[in-house]
């Protein structure tokens, strides 16, 4: 042990025990409903009531009969999918000229792409469903992935940009000194750097599209909705546990992203 | 000009070689290169957010009878309706009010959290910080679902009272605006905390040591250190929470169970269920200003205390 002078030891200390409980108390609030739902998924109560009179896997068995989930699934990740491949490109080059061009009006075309998280979701849910009901686009596929694509950009641009601003530029100035046009040094230098940023950035993407609710619900209503829409209506109009089933499989989901987000560049320069 | 010499000049804003016409020429060929990047972006945007916002804004000025009728014109009669109808002041006063108590209450629990992360040495640091943000990775579909479990008539909470006896009957917490505050607050919470922790992040631990060195206690050095310092911090998260309630859509929906009433669920209601879209977008339009009041005071808060 080294021996320091006693007040500066190493840190101020915020380990007292009140300390330690209040921060147990507000884990527990934050994590109940997750908590809950994973409970709840495994009881053999009929209606959501507790405490649970015992176990069961009914409602997880329950779930492939489920069609309307099945479905919501299924229109969920294809238009997640095509949302996460169209916001890439259509981000990740914006983001390279950004940070790697000079040009006029740089500043407000940057907060142009980082705008869409400050516009009420409701709002723009509004706007679109007033522009596309008229062109008969509504409760469509393309009407999802329009919908999502402004609400997903921001965060694409967020860890591009954070791995073009942290990476070194000289290994792509020697590309160009020894000859390489702009597309070579894009694809063979500059992509390969900034693969986590883009990475990480597809993954938020992908789950800020698939877990999105409200947009989806005004401009895909009815058709095939996606999963958070058939789980909205499913909650409105029925209690059982089936729901918290699906959940637990959703949070499970999340969890293997947070883990995947949080290897590639870290959760928190990703939200 | 060698190439070290070229390396060293250019500092990453794109290729150019020589000085004088050829360097003219390059800056040239950049700006296209760069509009050439920017514009699939900028059409991107501008065809699904810009332009619906802008459309929106119009619509807000025609007349509407429901049904899907517009009638194109350039009135203020739509924007007034509801300014008029003390039954929408009361709508948006429920909204204000609960945005107020929901970003309040965040920003309570939120605090212990966000202090905690910032300051532990714990090498379970990151689990516990993935545990804090998580929750925001997963549907709030599913999260105002699970305190529809726990709050609910039979829910945890009230079987726990019943059971232990310090309540008679259940507590009317699900369908009602108290239970939609409770699941607001948690649900915002990691977006509270992230706010706080870059707040705490920036204030200097030397400042405690120092005050706690010269003979503060605890709650001194917290009072007088470190809570003024991380003010800042706070209102950010305060704002941010706030803006988020007043917008929320789902948890109103779902634990408001048809009962609580706020700008976000009329609008939806008067978009989806009776297709008047001028109205909609009129009370989108309070929403809207009511958004850039509160972050204009907030910017004005923010020079005083200087964050």
């Amino acid at each position: 042990m080294t021996t320091v002078p006693v007040p500066f030891r190493k840190k101020f200390a915020w380990g007292g025990l009140a300390f330690k409980i209040v921060v147990t108390l507000a884990y527990l609030f934050l994590l109940a409903p997750l908590l809950i739902v994973f409970v709840i998924s495994f009881s053999s109560n009929q209606y959501l009531s507790f405490p649970p009179k015992g176990f069961t896997l009914d409602w997880y068995k329950a779930l492939p009969e489920q069609t309307q989930f099945i479905e919501g699934l299924q229109t969920s990740l294809l238009t997640a999918t095509i949302t996460t491949i169209i916001v890439l490109l259509i981000a990740v080059p914006a983001t390279l000229a950004l940070d790697r061009y000079d040009f006029k009006g740089k500043g407000a075309l940057a907060g142009l792409f980082l705008s869409p998280l400050l516009v009420p979701t409701i709002v723009l849910a509004l706007g679109l469903v007033i522009v596309l009901g008229p062109l008969g686009l509504t409760n469509t596929y393309a009407s999802i992935v329009i919908g999502h694509i402004a609400i997903t950009v921001p965060y694409v641009v967020r860890t591009t940009l954070m791995s073009l601003q942290t990476s070194d530029t000289s290994c792509e100035e020697a590309a160009r000194v020894l000859g390489a046009h702009g597309g070579t040094v894009f694809w063979r230098v500059t992509l390969p750097i900034i693969r986590p940023g883009v990475i990480a950035g597809a993954v938020m993407a992908f789950i800020v599209s698939f877990d999105e609710a409200v947009i989806s619900l005004f401009v895909a209503e009815s058709g095939r909705p996606t999963l958070p829409v058939q789980v909205l209506r499913y909650v409105e109009n029925s209690a059982d546990a089936v729901v918290a089933a699906l959940s637990v499989i959703l949070i499970l989901f999340s969890v293997v992203i947070v883990v995947i987000v949080e290897r590639v560049v870290g959760l928190r320069n990703a939200l | 000009m060698s190439a070290t010499q070229t390396l060293a000049s250019v500092e990453g804003t794109g290729p150019h070689r020589a000085s004088g016409e050829q360097e003219r020429r390059t800056k040239k060929r950049n700006r296209r290169i760069a509009l050439a990047l920017v514009i699939p972006g900028i059409l991107g945007i501008g065809v699904t957010f810009l332009f619906p916002l802008v459309y929106m804004i119009r619509m807000a000025f025609n007349e509407g009878s429901g049904n899907g009728i517009v009638v194109e014109t350039f009135t203020f009669a739509t924007i007034l309706d509801p300014l008029t109808d003390s039954y929408y002041w009361k709508v948006t006063f429920d909204t204000f009010l609960m945005g107020l108590v929901v970003g309040l209450l965040c920003i309570v629990v939120s605090y212990p959290i966000a202090l905690f992360l910032s300051r532990t040495q714990s090498k379970w640091m990151g689990l516990l910080l993935a545990a804090a943000l998580a929750p925001l990775l997963t549907s709030a579909v599913v999260r105002t679902y699970g305190w529809m479990v726990l709050l609910g008539d039979d829910g945890l909470v009230n079987s726990t009272l019943l059971g232990v006896g310090l309540i008679d009957s259940p507590i009317r917490m699900a369908n009602s605006m108290s239970g939609v505050v409770i699941g607001l607050v948690e649900i915002f919470m990691p977006y509270a905390i992230l706010a706080m922790m870059s707040g705490f992040g920036r204030i200097s631990t030397q400042l405690e040591e120092a005050a706690g060195s010269l003979g503060a206690n605890k709650a001194k050095v917290f009072f007088r250190v470190t809570f003024p310092l991380s003010l800042p911090g706070v209102l950010t998260a305060f704002l941010l929470v706030f803006v988020l309630s007043i917008s929320t859509f789902v948890t109103p929906r779902l634990l408001g169970g048809g009962v609580v009433q706020v700008l976000a669920t009329e609008i939806y209601d008067q978009a989806t269920g009776l297709l008047n879209w001028p109205f909609a977008a009129a009370l989108a339009l309070i929403l809207l200003v009511l958004f850039g009041a509160v972050i204009s005071v907030y910017q004005a808060l923010i020079k005083k205390i200087g964050g």
